[in-house]
């Protein structure tokens, strides 16, 4: 500003259109912006430390004795479970964030800004791979605190890591659009909640499907959860790759397919 | 160079900096603006005057790319609004009633990630936010949570995040709303300083006086419609004349003196309530001797003898027929002295 005139609006070189890198380079910033929000507010990394540590727990001891006979057989068979249900349970809070972000007045700015449209949601979601990190690494250290030693080895460990945060991402969108589409930060909340529970408890996270009557047995094996945590198991448990991890990976391409395009209209629309 | 000169040629020429043709927009069934043209020339200051609720926000933000207009268009620049949007937010910086800056970072936080955003590198985005903050005199707080800032603080950051791009076009939605004096003055410096570096400036309020003090060409914005454009020697000239403020030492003498008033003149007057002051449009000021002098013929003593121009404040009523104030017995109570005053 110190430059004493302004460049008029007719010498300027103006585009229409963003480019690729553009667009990758605003969803950077935003996702930096992110980073930023998370370091001012700590505290929203509570459900990301607390669930994993209290629900591997929880759910060890209470099922470990009946499915499998004893706590210890048990654990390749919840610790891939309980991490896919947990990283994908704290998918919720981007939808829920994103509606309350979008609340402040900070996004009219960025409306106005000359940058992807799609920047803001994406960088948001880019951000939220913190929390989903933190969560996957807490809850392979609970397990190996309680007796877990994955035959896999740690290399196959951190592929199957990368999975399920890669798939988190992927239905984090899902939320994102009903946290585009929704009215309240609640509303989202409790929505995402219907949606995902069922998802994750008819799935194999906690038991094997064989045990279940015939009509859930069916939707437990076409749930895409169920691939998930068979493709995490192989990997973890026997550092094999499957059909399954291909499956999860279409199926998180599918909908980040579907719901990226759908979010960004219906935030466009939004006013 | 000559670069005022180029633009004022260019206004003339017919180079808006916004063009707008019928704008409506409902929001069920209230249509908020409602059929809204708008000519803004480059260069220039430009004041949408109105009360709460007229469409003020509403029409900045369909300019603004940021609400989709359900008629009409609009240009920015020569261009369209809506279908190269992309290209009208180069070239626009908008600062909205409510700060639109990140309440949980910092000042700097903010200006640095809006800065890179626009493309700059993570140095040059420094830098720039320590220019801006430092020019907006936000350098000390530039590390405080924006939590812990006033008002005004927020406005200016607001208003520097709004420039980082120095845009030819400056959208400033009722920049001055619930500032102190001091702040307001010099947000009004600020907004100058802009229009002397080529910008172009387009400022919604509410207050008469900041668009009397800043705007060169003004429009009245009532219902989602404009009621009244020019400057404000034009609109303060549509309202008319100047009033003769007569006081009269004896109120008795009250009723004898206004029918004096309108014989002489040959108009109506009124009587203000607050001071019984007789009130009447002064067209002509030869014959305000004639008056004087059948006043006294009358044996009617004068206790004071006032001339006032036309406020925008009576501009606006005469033209909305209702008053700016929300105080509505006020604004009521106004409109009818100035209804009968005007006739």
């Amino acid at each position: 500003m110190k430059s004493t005139s302004n460049t008029p609006a007719t010498d300027r070189r103006l585009r229409n259109k963003m480019s690729f890198s553009q667009t990758v380079s605003n969803s950077l910033t935003m996702a930096y912006r992110g980073l930023l929000k998370i370091r001012r507010t700590p505290e929203q990394l509570f459900d990301v430390t607390l669930q994993p540590i209290i629900f591997t727990l929880m759910f060890t001891y209470i099922f470990g004795g009946a499915i499998s006979g004893n706590v210890q057989s048990y654990l390749p068979v919840i610790i891939p479970g309980i991490l896919v249900q947990t990283v994908i349970t704290t998918s919720i809070v981007t939808g829920v964030q994103l509606r309350e972000d979008m609340d402040k007045g900070v996004f009219d700015r960025f409306k106005s800004l000359p940058i992807a449209r799609i920047a803001p949601l994406s960088g948001a979601l880019l951000a939220d791979t913190i929390r989903y990190t933190i969560a996957t690494v807490l809850t392979f250290t609970m397990g190996y605190i309680m007796g877990y030693r994955p035959d896999g080895g740690l290399g196959h460990v951190a592929i199957a890591a990368l999975l399920v945060i890669v798939c988190a991402w992927s239905i984090s969108w899902i939320f994102a659009f009903f946290g585009v589409i929704a009215r309240t930060a609640s509303s989202v909340q409790g929505i995402s909640m219907i949606v995902l529970f069922p998802l994750t408890f008819l799935s194999n996270a906690f038991v094997p499907a064989e045990t279940l009557p015939k009509l859930l047995q069916w939707f437990v094996k076409i749930n895409p959860i169920s691939h998930l945590v068979t493709a995490v198991r192989d990997l973890s448990n026997s550092g094999t790759i499957g059909w399954d991890l291909t499956i999860s990976l279409i199926g998180a391409a599918v909908i980040v397919a579907i719901f990226a395009p759908l979010t960004v209209r219906a935030y466009m629309r939004r006013t | 160079m000559s670069n005022n000169q180029g633009k004022k040629l260019l206004a003339v020429n017919g180079d808006w900096a916004v063009e707008a043709c019928g704008l409506v927009k409902s929001f069920g069934t209230n249509r908020a603006v409602d059929g809204v043209d708008l000519k803004v020339p480059t260069g220039s200051i430009y004041g949408v005057l109105g009360p709460n609720g007229a469409g003020k926000t509403t029409t900045i933000r369909m300019l603004a790319t940021l609400l989709r207009a359900d008629e009409g268009s609009a240009r920015i620049f020569g261009y369209d609004v809506v279908k190269e949007a992309q290209i009208v937010r180069q070239l626009i910086g908008v600062t909205g009633q409510y700060a639109s800056v990140d309440e949980s970072l910092s000042a700097t936080e903010n200006l640095v990630i809006f800065s890179q955003l626009l493309g700059l590198g993570r140095s040059a985005a420094k830098r720039k936010a320590a220019e801006l903050l430092e020019e907006f005199g936000l350098t000390e707080a530039a590390k405080r949570p924006l939590k812990n800032f006033s008002g005004g603080m927020r406005r200016r950051l607001d208003l520097a995040a709004s420039l980082i791009a120095q845009p030819p076009l400056i959208f400033l939605d009722e920049p001055t709303t619930g500032l102190d004096p001091r702040t307001r003055n010099q947000m009004w410096e600020t907004i100058r300083r802009l229009v002397k570096e080529g910008s172009t400036v387009l400022l919604t309020t509410q207050y008469l006086q900041e668009a009397d003090e800043l705007a060169d060409r003004i429009a009245v914005i009532d219902h989602g419609r404009v009621v009244a454009e020019g400057t404000v020697n034009e609109l303060k000239a549509s309202v008319g004349t100047s009033s003769l403020y007569l006081g009269i030492k004896n109120l008795q003498d009250l009723q004898a003196a206004r029918q004096i008033v309108e014989r002489v003149l040959n108009v109506g007057s009124s009587v203000s309530t607050e001071d019984g002051k007789i009130i009447a449009p002064m067209a002509d000021a030869d014959r305000v001797t004639d008056l004087l002098i059948a006043i006294r013929g009358a044996g009617i003593q004068l206790a004071e003898l006032s001339v006032q121009k036309p406020t925008l404040d009576e501009v606006f009523l005469t033209i909305t027929g209702h008053g700016v104030q929300e105080d509505a017995s006020k604004a009521s109570d106004k409109s009818q002295k100035e209804g009968v005053g005007r006739g």
